[in-house]
């Protein structure tokens, strides 16, 4: 299940680290250190330039500089409340939604700044999928789940819903589990059944980039393995960006990672890299255990 | 294992028990009083329907006076001796009375005696004693003595005239039904033709005029025929007489059209009675009020709730659910907010008569006086809404009842899981598509509850009511066939105003009393009914939406 992909068999030269103005208090050398996002010949997707985050007078997110790329897996680990969350839900402004959060810094998607005046949040999110840590389906039932987002862009045709739901659930490896039961209540399936509608939802509307934060937490091991093997076969046709506290989890699955620890990214490089020959001692602490 | 007493009762107030019992013991206290309470209304209010023995005895007033009567026993009761001042001897000062019903309001002005029980002499049942409700001066009780038709007496007797009476009173229903539907159909509907042509008439050019005219002449001749229809079906009503006696040898002649029912309680099975006790629920609840609502049904003032409640609450469900999104999922959370959230809970506090009284001020005389300016000039200065009437009332109630609605809204909305909205708002929805197709669909069976509640206490409801268009006894129901059938500005009768208004407004308190417990039962039963109906679509929508809540 390793994912094996020629950026990681060819590593660019390491960039230095973009110098930050550091008005907080962050040890030096762990600047020196920071990465600006290393991902080889890949295509850039989402680039994060120095980003700060706020919830209230608390910082959640520091100095992130991160290019993430196009059609690859990207992992963020880190200890339980290192941001990396936080991180993964600027990229659809789910934290628009959190009141009293405050961002500096620029995220562009593609090249253009999802934080312009002009950008229509609805819109990025539709580009930009997310499926949480807990099972969200809708009360409503399975082929309704999934049409739920093609309902909202107006489209109502039976024959073009029936088929896309097919094409979403068939994408998501659940609809030999569901195709009998299309109309029954969505809340009647497994956990891990759940979890992978909703991932058939979030496809159904073909986002370019899909964010799963620890999509696999609250499942079993086989459902865990499921979607484990759903993440590696959808990276052909989307950006994914994972968040996990599961290292073995982060180095099968993804081509490459990033540890966050106190807000601050600590290391990103290839996952192979990462896990084998880490540059940071912090990070070779955290994915040998010895905190975390 | 308890050594000693002392120590028993403190292992078994440390075992908690004791709060159990406490909890357990308030429960039982409520379910008491509220069976109490409706065990007492549903027993004295349904035994007036019960078709009840009538006794014949002869009642010794003084030496020579001897009255025979033909009474109901209603109530027995002891009394002490001295406080009804006769020195008559009694079982420990105690004397027994009894309260009759004797009716024949007619003929001795009195509709219930108390009679001392020692005076009563030989009581009897007899079979043929009958109890006869009539369409003025409430029941009669006799016996019948023959029938007369067209002047004519038939000889009949027996079981033969028992058989002619109920032919006879079995043809005046139809006709009566048929005088009924007459006026409250055709007739009715060229009124209200007349009354929409006389309007037309104030506003109409010469042109007009003359159509007007001719139009108004056609109605005329409509009008008179229907009369001369109805005069023949009266006729035919006045047609025959029932010949009765009463306990003292009185003759008495009662037009059979003013007859609603005959009874003969003293020969009837105990099948016959539960058969009659039916018919005569059924009635009390189909037909009309008569005798200044001391006799007859309610009808009338169930429709008039039913309507009012159903109105009520199609105003006040989209109002107080947009309100409560507006409070929980726009406004910003501040002291501002806090605030209308504390004012709002507070009017549910506020007493139901300023509600009346601000309907009376700002619905009826503002609302309705300057609609009446704007679009009904032609009929003033007769006002059309500019007077208490269904509307008003309804939007009152609605006013009344939207804290409830506001406040079990605003609840289910907060308990809808943020995972259920990031995952709408993550497939591209606005936060408005996100309300309409998840959360408040999610929210319907808390908005349920508030429904219900607000249901609940509408229909209880009277004081307000009575300012903004309740009325005593309403001409006519605020839908009919007429256009535009449903009339919001008449003034309509209710369960809870015609309570008051019989227990207390009441010529005849004594006959009114089991009418006002049967309406009382009937006003808890609506508002049961009313509330599983509402329960019942909330049960099955919470099943929809059932682990979501979690």
């Amino acid at each position: 299940m390793q994912a094996k992909t020629e950026a990681q068999t060819a590593p660019g030269p390491r960039q230095g680290a973009r110098e930050q103005v550091a008005t907080h208090a962050v040890d030096p050398a762990r600047v020196s250190l920071r990465p600006s996002g290393d991902i080889g010949e890949s295509a850039e997707c989402i680039r994060v330039e120095d980003l700060h985050l706020h919830y209230g007078s608390k910082q959640a997110l520091r100095a992130i500089n991160l290019t993430i790329p196009e059609h690859r897996v990207t992992a963020f680990i880190g200890p339980s409340g290192c941001g990396k969350s936080t991180l993964l839900r600027c990229f659809n402004r789910m934290n628009d939604l959190v009141d009293g959060t405050r961002i500096t810094g620029r995220i562009t998607l593609y090249g253009s700044d999802i934080h312009a005046p002009d950008v229509n949040v609805a819109e990025l999110r539709r580009r930009v999928g997310m499926v949480f840590q807990k099972p969200n389906p809708f009360p409503k039932s399975v082929f309704e789940n999934v049409a739920y987002g093609l309902r909202l862009q107006g489209l109502n045709d039976r024959r073009t819903l029936e088929r896309v739901v097919e094409r979403s659930l068939k994408a998501a490896a659940v609809w030999d589990e569901v195709k009998d039961r299309l109309h029954d209540s969505a809340l009647g399936l497994s956990g891990g059944q759940q979890q992978r509608l909703v991932i058939a939802r979030a496809i159904a509307i073909e986002p370019e980039v899909l964010l799963l934060d620890e999509p696999a937490s609250a499942l079993d091991p086989i459902s865990t393995l499921k979607i484990e093997e759903l993440i590696y076969q959808l990276r052909s046709e989307y950006t994914i960006v994972i968040v996990t506290h599961n290292m073995q989890q982060a180095a099968r699955v993804s081509d490459f990672t990033a540890f966050m620890y106190m807000g601050d990214l600590i290391e990103f490089g290839d996952t192979k890299t990462l896990f084998t020959n880490p540059t940071n001692q912090q990070t070779e602490d955290y994915i040998t255990g010895r905190y975390g | 294992m308890a050594s000693t007493p002392a120590r028993g009762i403190r292992l078994w107030w440390q075992s908690g028990q004791p709060w159990i019992w406490l909890t357990a013991g308030a429960v039982a206290l409520c379910i008491i009083m509220v069976v109490g309470v409706i065990g007492l209304i549903a027993v004295r209010g349904l035994a007036h329907f019960w078709p009840s023995e009538i006794i014949a005895f002869t009642y010794v007033v003084g030496e020579d006076d001897r009255q025979p009567m033909l009474a109901r026993l209603v109530e027995r009761s002891e009394t002490a001796a001295a406080r009804l001042g006769a020195p008559t001897p009694g079982d420990g000062g105690l004397i027994e009375r009894w309260k009759v019903k004797t009716a024949n309001r007619d003929l001795t002005g009195e509709d219930f005696l108390w009679l001392l029980a020692a005076r009563v002499e030989a009581v009897e049942r007899p079979l043929d004693a009958v109890v006869i409700e009539r369409t003025e001066w409430g029941d009669f009780h006799g016996y019948v003595r023959g029938l007369e038709q067209a002047g004519v007496r038939l000889p009949l007797a027996g079981d033969a005239l028992w058989a002619a009476l109920d032919e006879h009173l079995a043809h005046k229903q139809v006709l009566a039904a048929q005088v009924r539907g007459l006026e409250r159909g055709a007739i009715g509907a060229v009124n209200a033709r007349m009354e929409r042509l006389r309007r037309a008439e104030r506003r109409a050019d010469e042109a007009e005029l003359v159509q007007i005219r001719a139009e108004r002449d056609r109605l005329e001749a409509e009008h008179s025929g229907h009369m001369q229809e109805l005069a023949i079906l009266e006729e035919q009503l006045s047609r025959d007489t029932l010949l009765l006696a009463t306990a003292d040898g009185t003759e008495v002649r009662l037009p059979l059209k003013r007859v609603v029912d005959v009874l003969r309680p003293n020969g009837m099975s105990l099948a016959d009675k539960f058969v009659r006790f039916g018919h005569r629920i059924l009635r009390f609840v189909s037909e009309d009020p008569r005798e200044a609502n001391t006799e007859g049904g309610v009808f009338p003032a169930i429709f008039g709730t039913v309507l009012m409640v159903l109105l009520m609450s199609i105003v006040v469900t989209p109002f107080g659910v947009i309100a409560a999104i507006y409070l929980r999922e726009y406004a910003s959370q501040g002291p501002v907010t806090q605030a209308i959230r504390i004012a709002v809970s507070n009017l549910a506090g506020v007493p139901s008569v300023v509600y009346g009284i601000f309907g009376l001020g700002f619905f009826v005389y503002f609302l309705g006086g300057n609609l009446d300016q704007l679009f009904f000039s032609d009929a003033l200065p007769a006002p059309t809404f500019g007077t208490p009437g269904l509307l008003w009332a309804s939007l009152t109630l609605a006013l009344l009842t939207v804290p409830v609605v506001i406040v079990a809204t605003e609840e289910g909305l907060a308990r809808i899981p943020r995972s259920i909205r990031e995952g709408s708002l993550a497939l591209g929805a606005t936060k408005a598509e996100t309300l309409f197709r998840t959360v408040v669909p999610m929210a319907t069976p808390a908005i349920m509850t508030g429904v219900i509640l607000a249901v609940a206490r509408a229909a209880g409801e009277v004081a307000p009511l009575m300012l903004v268009g309740v009325v005593k006894l309403a001409p006519a129901l605020p839908f009919d066939g007429n256009f535009p059938w449903l009339h919001l500005d008449r003034k309509f009768m209710h369960l809870g105003f015609h309570i008051f208004d019989t227990g207390f407004q009441s010529p005849n308190v004594e006959a009114a009393r089991p009418l006002v417990y049967a309406t009382a039962l009937l006003l808890v039963l609506l508002i049961i009914v009313l509330n599983l109906a509402a329960i019942t679509l909330r049960n099955r929508l919470r099943e929809k939406y059932h682990a979501s809540e979690n």
